[in-house]
Parts: C-alpha cells; sequence; structure tokens
C-alpha cells in the first residue's frame, strides 16, 4: 500500500493513480481482521465452520453468531464487520424469498451469489457510500449438488471446493487442500472443519472462540442446519485431540 | 361504391363481428409418456363465427423444449406467451442451463394470476426438462398451476371428457399417445363450432421437438349420425 | 406481500391516443384509467371443508376436487397443507387464490426458520393473521375468494378456527364451510352430544369425519369420494392424502324407490 495517505483512499469512487479503490482494499483488509470461516465441499454436502472470537467472558454464549439461514437450503457463513453482514443476509433473503415467489422453486446458489455481488460491487461506486466491510460464504446443496461461493467486498466471486475467509485463511487454506474432500462424506468432514478451525485459531492473540459449525446435505435432507449436537460435541473432541497430538509432536521434534 | 361494399358485408355477417375480440375457440391437449410429452391442438382461430385463419399453430413455443398450447384470447395468450419465452431465454443465459418445466408453467402462471381481471387465458404449459424428463401443467382461467398426466383444455374440450375418461391410460408409450391426442382433437373438433381444421401434434423429448400436421380431410371418420 | 399487481400495461398509447410522455400530469390523460374491476367470482373451485376438536388434537378434512363450474375438472387437487408442526389450513373456494395464500404462509414460515429466532407459527396466530389479511381485501373490494379452516394449538392447547373470503371469523370446537354448514354441523354436533363428557378420542373423530364427508358426498353437486384428513396431536401432523370413501357410501334405498 504505498500510496496510503496521498489522498487518493477517502473515496470508493476515486482510483489511485496505480489504477486501484482503495476503499476497497480496506474493506478486504476489514475482511482479514476477522476470525477465520472455512467452507467445505463433499460428495454429499457442504460444511460450513465459524471460529468466532469471544472478546468479553461477560458475552452469553451463541450470540452474535456467523451463521446463518438464507433459505432453507443455503447456509451463509461471514467474515468482517458482522453487522455489514447482517445487512447482507437480508438482502440475500429478499433475493431467495423472490426468487421463490417468481418460479416457485428453491433459487440456484450461484444464482443468489451472483446478486449478491452484483449488490456488494454498487457499494464501491459511489463517494457516498462505503464498500460493505465484509465476505460472506454461501453454500446450499439443491438436487444432489453441493455448491460453494465465496464473495467479496469488491462485488467479485467465486465458486470453492473448499475455502477460507478471515485472519487464518492461508493457513486454513493449507490445511483444507490435505484433505481428499471428494471421498469425504459430510459427517467426516465435520470433525475435519472443527479441526482446522481449532489449528488456525491464534491462541495468544485471541484467547477465546466458539466454534459454528452448521451443513446442507443428504444428511439434513438439504436443509442448512446447525450441526447436531452430538456431533458438535464429537467433532470438538476430535479436534482437541488432534491439537494436542500435533503439540506433542511438535515438542518431540524439538 | 364503398358503401355498397359495406352493406353487402354486413348483410352476410352478423352485424357483431368486427367488434368480437379473436378467441381461440379451442381444442388444446397435452400427454405426458415415459420420456416425453405429447401436445395437440386444432387449427381453427375465430372471431364471433367467422373463421379467421383455418390453419392456425396454436402450438406456440417457450423454449426448444417447453411449448405452450393457448386458449382464450388469442391477443392475451400470445402476449403472455411471448413475455414468458423472453423470460425464459433470460433465465437460460443466467443459470447456464435450460430452464425447467416447472419454472415456464410457474412464471406463466404467476401472470396469469396476478393480471386475472384483465386476461382470459387457459394455457397447458408441456415439454421436457433433464430433472424431471416430460411433464404437463395447467393454468386454467383465474390462474392456478396443477400438475397433471393429461391435460385437456379450450371449448372443444367440454365435448371430449368423457372420451378421455373412457380411453386415456397411464403408462402409454409415445405412439399411442399420438394416436389418443389425434382421436380426442378430432372427435371435439367434430362437435366443437369454435375448433376445427385440421390437427397439429408436437412430440417433445431429450432430443428436441417433433411436428406433425394431420390434415382436416384425412382425419379418421366417426359416427356422424 | 403483494397486494395490488401493478398494471398490466401503462405509460404507453391509449387507444386514440398519442404516447403518454413521461413526466405528463396524470389529470391530462382522457381516458379514465383509475376505474378497476376486480375479480368478485371465482373459477376452479373446491368445495366445503370440514373439522373437529378431539381429546389432545384437531381432525380436519376436505375433498380432492377443483370442480371448473359444474364440470369436476380436476379431480386430485389438495386444499389441505401443513404450514408448522402446530398447524395446517384447509381451504374452500377458489384454488388459485388458495396457491397464492399458501405460498404467502409458507414464505412467512421460511422467514421465521431462517431468522431463526422466532417461536414457530402456531393455528392461533395463522387464525389471527388469515383475519387481518382477508378483512384487508375485501376492504379493497378485491376478496381473495376463500373459506378457511386453521386447524392445531394455540398457546399449547388444541385450535381449531374459520376465517370467511370477508374475513368473518370464529373458533370453535366443530367448524364447516358451504355445504358442510348445513350437513357436517348438525351431524358433528349431534356426534358430540351423545357423549356425556362432550369429548371425542381421536378415533371417534375419524369417525364422525368419515360420516360427515359421506352425507356430503351424497348431497352437495361439487362433491367428491376422493379427500384428504389431517390431524394435528402433540406428536405433530399426519396426512392422509389419498382416502376413498365411495366403497363406504350405501345406495340400498335405490331398491325402495317406486312411482306413485
Amino acid at each position: 500500500m504505498s500510496s496510503i495517505g496521498t489522498g487518493y483512499d477517502l473515496s470508493a469512487a476515486q482510483f489511485s493513480p496505480d489504477g486501484r479503490v482503495f476503499q476497497v482494499e480496506y474493506a478486504q483488509k476489514a475482511v482479514e481482521n476477522s476470525g477465520t470461516a472455512v467452507g467445505l465441499v463433499c460428495k454429499d454436502g457442504v460444511v460450513l465452520a465459524v471460529e468466532k472470537i469471544v472478546t468479553s467472558k461477560l458475552y452469553e454464549p451463541g450470540t452474535n453468531k456467523r451463521l446463518f439461514t438464507v433459505d432453507t437450503h443455503v447456509g451463509l457463513a461471514c467474515a468482517g464487520l458482522l453487522a455489514d453482514a447482517r445487512a447482507i443476509v437480508d438482502v440475500a433473503r429478499n433475493e431467495a424469498a423472490n426468487y421463490r415467489a417468481e418460479y416457485s422453486v428453491p433459487m440456484p446458489v450461484k444464482e443468489l451469489t451472483e446478486r449478491v455481488s452484483n449488490y456488494l460491487h454498487a457499494y464501491t461506486l459511489y463517494s457516498s457510500v462505503r464498500p460493505y466491510g465484509c465476505s460472506v460464504m454461501l453454500a446450499s446443496y439443491l438436487n444432489d449438488s453441493p455448491q460453494l461461493f465465496v464473495t467479496d467486498p469488491s462485488g467479485l466471486c467465486f465458486g470453492y471446493f473448499g475455502a477460507a475467509i478471515g485472519k487464518a485463511k492461508q493457513n486454513a487454506k493449507t490445511e483444507i487442500e490435505k484433505l481428499k474432500l471428494k471421498e469425504l462424506t459430510c459427517k467426516q468432514l465435520v470433525k475435519e472443519a472443527a479441526k482446522i478451525i481449532y489449528l488456525v485459531h491464534d491462541e495468544v492473540k485471541d484467547k477465546q472462540f466458539e466454534l459454528e459449525l452448521s451443513w446442507v446435505c443428504a444428511e439434513s435432507q438439504g436443509r442448512h442446519e446447525l450441526v447436531p449436537k452430538a456431533l458438535k460435541v464429537q467433532a470438538e473432541k476430535y479436534a482437541k485431540a488432534a491439537l494436542e497430538e500435533e503439540s506433542s509432536d511438535d515438542e518431540e521434534d524439538m | 361504391m364503398a358503401a355498397a361494399c359495406v352493406d353487402s358485408l354486413q348483410l352476410l355477417l352478423p352485424h357483431d363481428w368486427p367488434k368480437q375480440e379473436v378467441m381461440t375457440g379451442t381444442t388444446i391437449i397435452a400427454v405426458e409418456f415415459d420420456g416425453g410429452v405429447v401436445v395437440g391442438a386444432d387449427t381453427r382461430t375465430s372471431s364471433g363465427t367467422y373463421v379467421s385463419n383455418r390453419a392456425t399453430d396454436k402450438l406456440t413455443k417457450v423454449t426448444d423444449s417447453i411449448y405452450c398450447c393457448r386458449s382464450g384470447s388469442a391477443a392475451d395468450t400470445q402476449a403472455i406467451a411471448h413475455v414468458v419465452a423472453s423470460h425464459m431465454e433470460i433465465l437460460e443465459v443466467k443459470s447456464g442451463e435450460a430452464p425447467s418445466v416447472r419454472v415456464a408453467a410457474s412464471t406463466f402462471r404467476e401472470i396469469c394470476y396476478k393480471y386475472r381481471d384483465s386476461l382470459s387465458a387457459g394455457i397447458i404449459v408441456a415439454g421436457w426438462d433433464k430433472q424431471n424428463g416430460g411433464q404437463v401443467y395447467m393454468v386454467p382461467i383465474g390462474g392456478m398451476l396443477i400438475r397433471q398426466s393429461v391435460a385437456l383444455g379450450g371449448s372443444g374440450s367440454t365435448y371430449i371428457w368423457g372420451h378421455l375418461d373412457a380411453t386415456y391410460k397411464p403408462g402409454m408409450q409415445k405412439e399411442e399417445c399420438v394416436e389418443f391426442v389425434k382421436k380426442a382433437v378430432t372427435l371435439a373438433l367434430n362437435r366443437d363450432g369454435s375448433s376445427g381444421g385440421c390437427v397439429r401434434v408436437g412430440i417433445i423429448t431429450k432430443d428436441g421437438v417433433e411436428r406433425r400436421t394431420f390434415l382436416h380431410h384425412e382425419l379418421p371418420e366417426y359416427y356422424l349420425g | 406481500m403483494n397486494i395490488e399487481a401493478p398494471p398490466l400495461w401503462s405509460n404507453g398509447p391509449k387507444p386514440g391516443l398519442f404516447y403518454d410522455f413521461p413526466g405528463r400530469s396524470v389529470g391530462q390523460s382522457l381516458v379514465n384509467d383509475h376505474a378497476k374491476t376486480h375479480t368478485m367470482y371465482p373459477t376452479t373451485t373446491g368445495t366445503s371443508v370440514i373439522g373437529i376438536v378431539f381429546d389432545g388434537g384437531v381432525m380436519i378434512a376436505a375433498d380432492k376436487l377443483g370442480s371448473y363450474g359444474s364440470l369436476a375438472r380436476f379431480r386430485n387437487v389438495e386444499r389441505i397443507f401443513k404450514a408448522t408442526d402446530e398447524a395446517v389450513l384447509a381451504f374452500g373456494g377458489d384454488i388459485a387464490d388458495y396457491q397464492f395464500i399458501r405460498e404467502v404462509i409458507e414464505q412467512k414460515v421460511r422467514d421465521d426458520e431462517c431468522g431463526g429466532y422466532s417461536k414457530q407459527l402456531d393455528a392461533g396466530a395463522l387464525h389471527s393473521w388469515l383475519t387481518r389479511v382477508l378483512y384487508n381485501r375485501r376492504s379493497r373490494f378485491n376478496p381473495l375468494w376463500l373459506d378457511c379452516v386453521v386447524a392445531g394449538f394455540r398457546a399449547g392447547k388444541p385450535f381449531l378456527g374459520f376465517v370467511d373470503k370477508i374475513g368473518t371469523a370464529y373458533e370453535a370446537t366443530e367448524v364447516a364451510s358451504g355445504f358442510g354448514q348445513y350437513f357436517a354441523i348438525p351431524m358433528l354436533r349431534s356426534a358430540r352430544e351423545k357423549k356425556s363428557d362432550g369429548i371425542f378420542t381421536q378415533a371417534e373423530a375419524r369417525k364422525v369425519i368419515e360420516e360427515a364427508m359421506k352425507v356430503l358426498y351424497y348431497r352437495d353437486c361439487r362433491g367428491f369420494h376422493r379427500y384428504m384428513v389431517a390431524t394435528v396431536t402433540k406428536e405433530g401432523v399426519t396426512i392422509d392424502d389419498d382416502l376413498d370413501l365411495k366403497k363406504d357410501t350405501n345406495w340400498d334405498l335405490a331398491h325402495l324407490t317406486k312411482l306413485l
């Protein structure tokens, strides 16, 4: 960011001389400051996992969730400014509802993501508004086809087999690449997703966090739901065990 | 001279003719079979009692593998079919795949229900898609939507409901369906003054549409007493 | 919810007039396009629906016919649907309006589900909501041509309510619309009077519903022998959707008919 402070970063309506829109890049920074979220596509569904950083012990557990249901068949995980993300969830819900009202069938998540992205993009064009400081992952399981898309504050979107957003996205992506996603089922993947979140969590910087886990899959009849409690407990146990094993390995190496 | 012309026309034709809306007094039918659908219609378009077109094509294309059969006001149904066809084209570009028959039928329903006070339209939507194969949907006046394995519509249908109930068998093969459709439309156009002419048939499968026209004078003859 | 559809054709040239340019005051239009007609009659229709409360639940029934005038046109129409685990609805009247309101309700339920915080809608809530929607529509001279029976629970207790196309609403231990009011209600009430405590078991409720549907088939020209029954109990909703009462009808009286 060589041109910081040169006056080209005050408005989303202005380019810098080297062709960048700084306001959008700052919005992406907001996403990168956020707790990590991962999405994994396997043969029978999609799993979403979020590292929700808890900044005070006085908060009730389960508040300010970062996993949302957009339509019965679409789940959303976000990273970045939560209030911005909530506004996006609202937009996405309206889009999904309108599509249903028009065509009487669930909205394909690809089209939904494109609509949401177009909306995000509109907020990168004017001086009177600021871009949305959030990225969202949209997951769905429709007609036996699991799909995962991720949006960006710039208005871009991509489809993924496995994706990560937030502060530890690089580490998380490295972990995801180790998995043979196409061979796994959602039930197995829930554990892996939990493990990744536990693994990439930075205990030094962010003391406490809550793991949020949800899925849309054959197991849940194509509905987006929080992973059943028993399974979540199992997954967390597995994650913690894997973490301990890894840290003891590290000690041996030393 | 001109006045004389008008006078002789007025003697020949019912005096309310110019004020009549063009209605497709019609017989339309569609049948599902394993692998596709067969749609059929007569070819008469009338305005009052005047046959304004005796070789109409009432099987209207919506997408490459979805057709609709129109009954009611020709103007209304034509306009609706155009709107839906262009809508489906946009949808295909957006989603990257051919829209399902269900979606096309819902779009017809949406328009027919929303504007039920100003429209006179009874439409059969039939076609093939890769998810659910051959499907037939009916959108009658009023704008409800229902899937049927066999659908019948238009003024001529009133004369052949009994025939349909007696001769329709679930699970008919393609050619059986064509014969069934041809016979039903023939019987209806013989009894319904507002239906007539030839029988046009469309067969929609995964390979697209096959069109057949059975000419009036070559149609089978039934009891004429 | 979209109550008033926007005009199908607006801003274009009116017959005999030039194009209405945007910005030109509406008052200059010579054609009065403010008068609007609305549907004041139904097209494809369903006939009566009936319902009763029994011990620990509610049961409703409706046949599967969609009439087109006197033509028995659609013989596999579902007029009962489950909204939530605590509410089922049955509708008589215009089937297109039924499909419309059904989609609105289903979206409401989805909205609540997705939100994840609100309690699921029960029959009491939906009944109350329907009274407002139907009364509002009739007040715009654009009624939804429906007779609704709402069955399920309200605050944990069995609930059975009725709303008609002008918003008339009540709740009762037995309700019916159309011909059902003349034939089913007296049957349901006299059956209840025969019980000392006035409370049906689920099996008794089913029996008396079947009897009422049979009489409606005998005496309603728009009646049909294939029908649906929905039952709501604490365990949830069960819907039997392909019942047939033709085999249970009795026509022995046909032999007794004598010419004078």
